[in-house]
Parts: structure tokens; C-alpha cells; sequence
């Protein structure tokens, strides 16, 4: 089974043996990965049933509780990563997410669609919301309440003291060098959180 | 008789002697016990797939199935455990237990005591969750079992289950602990001293020797069960199943059933009060109480922890108030923190604690999806000539 490209490269940043926490972790298909090719070890957290229910039958740690309520069942520096992949933009504590992180661990990756996107911009300058594959929701009925540019999220972290390592952005799955903050879908960042 | 697809069909328990004493965590020891005993499935030829099922308050040894003699009598668990059920019995060999102190043929309050040749009574030792354990240990034993590939129980059950990690880490791979808790609230533990003193108070308990007697103190029994049912419902639940239905059209203006609830757990009461012993209750409800294994640790549930072994499913429901999430996700913080395999489920189920005993599908697809890894872990760890 081939994993989601921006999960993929994700594992690329993740260090073999590494003890992984993956917050939003969808059916475990990061965590398996990484335990089946790296050796790696963790926990994902997810409040949905039959994301559960398909971590389980991927063999994964996994732990059904709600991010909002923070990461209390963690101690700090607990973890050598702490991903959080397309789950920030969703989330109403967003900021405190970012400061639990960084509590459990020593590195931090977040992943989320770009809302500079030059197609958003092109929708906004024509009176709408965007609605593209990235963000597919209605305005009212989005649980994407928290969306960013990159530029946004930069300053973000640098508030929080998180420090940025590296950033890969992409379009629809590919690799974008020229232009990143408007042909960017998807930015996944990676930060040391001392 | 027809057996019904799914079941384990008829059963017959067995009954297991044990002459050697079994030193108790209160320094008293008990002799010559006998411990009623079910399984179900084949143990496969290297014993590697046996899974331990361990009762809670009012149940027993009779997990799944139904007897000849009684086709109504149907195991406790039945709907988790069987042919293609959650917990498969053409993969597992699963064993009930019943456990010391109970009332359904394992020695117990009212046991003839050989010493005297009365029942005990009131004499019978106080046990514990940990000395259930330690005399499972000795079926495990007499049935060749070294390592169980599961230990599982809800609520009390799961006390049980939780504490064999500790107290036998290299006797269990996984440990299967369902609404439970590791240890009681005060709340919890004031719940069970309103039953107790139910059947204390009741005349006919002579001070727990009320055998001699030839009574048996219903009354006590019948409140105490019936307290004991309202903490296992959800108010929800509650609120639906009867609301304020009533018997009669309108208020009689008199203290007999009027609403449909008190018809409820006047029944249940009765029910529990022909079947069960008064003892039993005093000595499983302290045994509850009891339960702590962070007392030993300085209140430290992760040191506690810390000998286990085992992989561990949690597993809780939103609307337990009795066994509630928090108490689960103390022991997940507990098991995270020693960097312990584990899977928690919080199912949100509109049944209170009750609710581990019901036929959920979100529950019972992720308890059998666990155990179908419990399954790939007995087969990983058998020699390859033994395979196919």
C-alpha cells in the first residue's frame, strides 16, 4: 500500500528507531509505516471510531481522546517527534496544540493546506470562499476553522519559540520550489521545539 | 436442543481441587479450596493461544455457552465469546474461572469450612483482587498454561486482568482491561458500604452466619443489588428505558410500584436475592474496595506499571459515571509513560458501565480486531514445525 505523499515524506524526516507520537493519526498508516521500515516506535492519537478501528488492524498504538483536551497523557520529552499532519487547520485550540508539542517533544512536524494558495486568492477576489480539493467545505459547514498561509504559520512558530528546520511544500503530491507560498496545496514543516 | 450459530454450544464445568494452602494478602491462607472451571476452543498443541476471562461481581466461570440441564442458562459473556465472536473460540482457548470467595461452586463463604464442618460464614478470609489472581495462576498451572496470550475482564474483570501484568508479567501477552479503574473513588467505595450495610442490617444475617440458621438475608441483598444496578445504568439510559411510565393510568396515591423503574429494580432485586449469596457480596464488593496496586508505590500508578510486560487494550465507555473514561486513561497515562504497548477505545455508549457486557458494534469490532493481532502474535511465536 502506497502511503499518502505527504506522509511519505514525512517519514523521510523521521529518524530510524525515533519515538513517534502522531497526533491525528487517521488509520495508522504513518506509524505502521515507520515502525514496518524504521523500526520506529509511538502512539497515535485519533477521536474517530473507525480511524480506531483501522489503526488497531494496522497493529498500531493507538489512543482514542479528543486534541482539544491537550496531551495531558504525555509527559514532557517524551517523544523524539511529534507529528500533526492536516489536523492544525481543524483544530480550535491551534495554538495550544503547538505548545503541547513541543512539551512531549524535541522535534515537531506539522503539515496543513495553504490558504495563500493563488486558486483561494482567485476565488476570494471573485466574491466566494475557495472550494478546492485541498479545502473541499462550504464555508458553513467547513471543520477547517483555523487556515494559514505559510508566512502565517512562520510567525506563529517563531512566537512560540519553535524552530523552523525545514519546510517542503507541494502541489497536488509534487514538490514546489519556484513561487511556494501561492502554487503551495500543502506545507509540512519541521521544527525543533528548544 | 438447537444451539444457536455463534454459540459455544453446551458446556459442562469442571470442578478443580487444590489441596496446597493459598497464602492470602491478609496472612491468612486457605486450604483444600475447589475452583469451578470452563473453556472453550481447543489449546492449540504448544498451549499458546489460551485467554483467561475473569468475572466481576455477580458472575462466574460460566462465560459462554449454556448447560444441558438448563438451556436457558446462558454465559455471561456469550455474545464476546464463541464461534467467530470478538474473542473466537475456534482460535482461542479461553478459560472462566470462578473466582475464591464466590457463590457458584468455588469455595467460598458458604462452603462446608473442613475444620469445623460448618459452612464458614462469617469465618471465610477476606481476599483480594490480587489473591484471585495468584489462584488463577495455579489453574494456568494445572492446565499446562505458562503465558496466557490474553488476560481480559471488564470492571472487576478488568482489575483482575490489569493486575495479573503486574504480578505475573511473564505470564500474559496481552492484557485485555474493559471499563475499569485502578482503583475505586470514594464515591465508588461509598456505593459499596450502602450495599453492605443493606445486608448487614437485614435481621436475618446473623452476623454473615445466617446459614445456621437456614435464612438468608434477601432483603439486604435485594437493596443492595438494586443500589448496586442504578450505578451501573447511565441516567440517560435510565431516562429512556423507563422515564416516569407508570403501572396505572394515574397516581394511587400509595408506596407499591406506581412507576415502571421501581418495578425494574424491585425484579432485579428479587431476581439477584434467590441466586446470590450475601457473603459473596461483602467479600467481592471489599475486594473491589481494596484494589490499588499504586498503594504499594506511593499512589505512583506508572511504578506500579513498571514490572508489566504484557501489551494492553483499554477499553471505556462515555457515559460510565461508576468505572468513568478518566479512571481508564489513568492507567493509559500510566502504560504511555512506561512506554507500554497500548490501544484505548472510548466508545461512546449510551449504557453507563453496563455497557461492557452490551452488544456494541463500534466496541466488539475493536476488541475483535485486537484480538485478531493477539491471534498473529500466538501464531509469530510458534516454532515454524508446529505451524499450518
Amino acid at each position: 500500500m502506497t502511503l499518502r505523499t505527504d506522509l511519505q515524506l514525512i517519514a523521510g524526516w523521521i529518524a530510524p528507531g525515533a519515538h513517534v507520537l502522531d497526533l491525528g493519526c487517521g488509520d495508522g498508516a504513518l506509524l505502521a509505516h515507520l515502525r514496518d521500515a524504521k523500526g520506529c516506535r509511538g502512539y497515535g492519537v485519533d477521536i474517530a471510531d473507525d480511524n480506531v478501528l483501522a489503526a488497531v488492524r494496522k497493529r498500531v498504538n493507538v489512543i482514542q481522546a479528543d486534541l482539544e483536551s491537550g496531551l495531558r497523557m504525555f509527559e514532557d520529552d517524551q517523544f523524539d517527534t511529534v507529528v500533526l499532519s492536516q489536523t492544525l487547520q481543524a483544530m480550535r485550540h491551534a495554538e495550544d496544540i503547538l505548545r503541547e508539542m513541543a512539551r512531549v517533544g524535541r522535534e515537531g512536524i506539522v503539515s496543513f493546506p495553504n490558504f495563500g494558495y493563488w486558486r483561494h486568492a482567485v476565488s476570494l477576489l471573485a466574491g466566494r470562499m475557495p472550494v478546492t480539493p485541498q479545502i473541499p467545505y462550504q464555508w458553513y459547514d467547513t471543520p477547517n476553522i483555523h487556515l494559514c498561509t505559510l508566512k502565517d504559520f512562520e510567525i506563529l512558530a517563531a512566537k512560540l519559540g519553535l524552530r523552523i528546520t525545514a519546510r517542503a511544500v507541494l502541489a497536488d503530491g509534487r514538490p514546489v520550489t519556484v513561487l511556494p507560498s501561492l502554487r503551495a496545496t500543502l506545507a509540512v514543516y519541521r521544527f525543533e521545539t528548544r | 436442543m438447537v444451539v444457536k450459530p455463534g454459540s459455544v454450544g453446551i458446556v459442562t464445568p469442571q470442578a478443580m481441587h487444590f489441596a496446597e494452602p493459598l497464602r492470602l494478602a491478609s496472612g491468612a491462607s486457605i486450604g483444600d479450596y475447589t475452583l469451578m472451571v470452563e473453556t472453550y476452543g481447543e489449546l492449540a498443541a504448544d498451549r499458546s493461544n489460551a485467554v483467561l476471562v475473569c468475572h466481576a461481581l455477580n458472575a462466574s466461570h460460566h462465560v459462554a455457552g449454556v448447560y444441558a440441564d438448563q438451556p436457558r442458562n446462558v454465559g455471561w459473556w456469550d455474545n464476546m465469546v464463541g464461534p467467530g465472536k470478538p474473542v473466537d473460540t475456534n482460535r482461542f482457548f479461553v478459560v472462566g474461572v470462578n473466582n475464591l470467595g464466590s457463590c457458584f461452586g468455588s469455595t467460598g463463604p458458604m462452603s462446608i469450612n473442613p475444620a469445623t464442618g460448618r459452612p464458614y460464614g462469617a469465618s471465610f478470609p477476606v481476599v483480594t483482587v490480587e489473591d484471585w489472581v495468584n489462584a488463577q495462576a495455579r489453574v494456568a498451572d494445572r492446565l499446562g498454561i505458562d503465558r496466557w496470550a490474553a488476560v481480559m475482564g471488564g470492571s472487576l474483570g478488568g482489575m483482575q486482568a490489569l493486575s495479573w501484568t503486574i504480578q505475573y508479567p511473564e505470564r500474559i501477552a496481552h492484557c485485555v482491561a474493559i471499563a475499569t479503574t485502578p482503583k475505586l473513588s470514594a464515591q465508588n467505595i461509598a456505593f459499596n458500604e450502602v450495599a453492605r450495610t443493606a445486608i448487614r442490617s437485614d435481621p436475618d444475617f446473623h452476623g454473615g452466619d445466617y446459614y445456621a440458621y437456614g435464612v438468608v438475608p434477601k432483603r439486604g441483598l435485594r437493596v443492595a443489588r438494586m443500589i448496586g444496578h442504578i450505578t451501573y445504568l447511565s441516567g440517560d439510559d435510565m431516562a429512556e428505558k423507563f422515564g416516569r411510565s407508570m403501572r396505572a393510568d394515574d397516581y394511587q396515591f400509595h408506596y407499591d410500584v406506581e412507576f415502571e423503574v421501581e418495578s425494574y429494580l424491585r425484579y432485579q432485586g428479587d431476581k439477584f436475592s434467590e441466586y446470590f449469596d450475601a457473603n459473596t457480596y461483602l467479600l467481592i464488593t471489599r475486594a473491589l474496595d481494596y484494589f490499588d496496586p499504586a498503594r504499594a508505590t506511593g499512589g505512583d500508578l506508572k511504578r506500579a506499571l513498571a514490572p508489566a510486560r504484557a501489551k494492553f487494550f483499554l477499553a471505556s465507555f462515555t457515559t460510565d459515571w461508576r468505572f468513568s473514561p478518566a479512571r481508564s486513561r489513568e492507567i493509559v497515562e500510566a502504560l504511555v509513560a512506561n512506554d507500554r504497548d497500548v490501544v484505548y477505545a472510548e466508545i461512546d455508549a449510551p449504557h453507563g458501565h453496563d455497557a461492557f457486557l452490551l452488544d456494541d458494534a463500534r466496541y466488539h469490532n475493536v476488541v475483535r480486531a485486537y484480538f485478531e493481532g493477539i491471534a498473529e502474535d500466538c501464531a509469530a511465536r510458534r516454532p515454524a514445525e508446529a505451524g499450518a
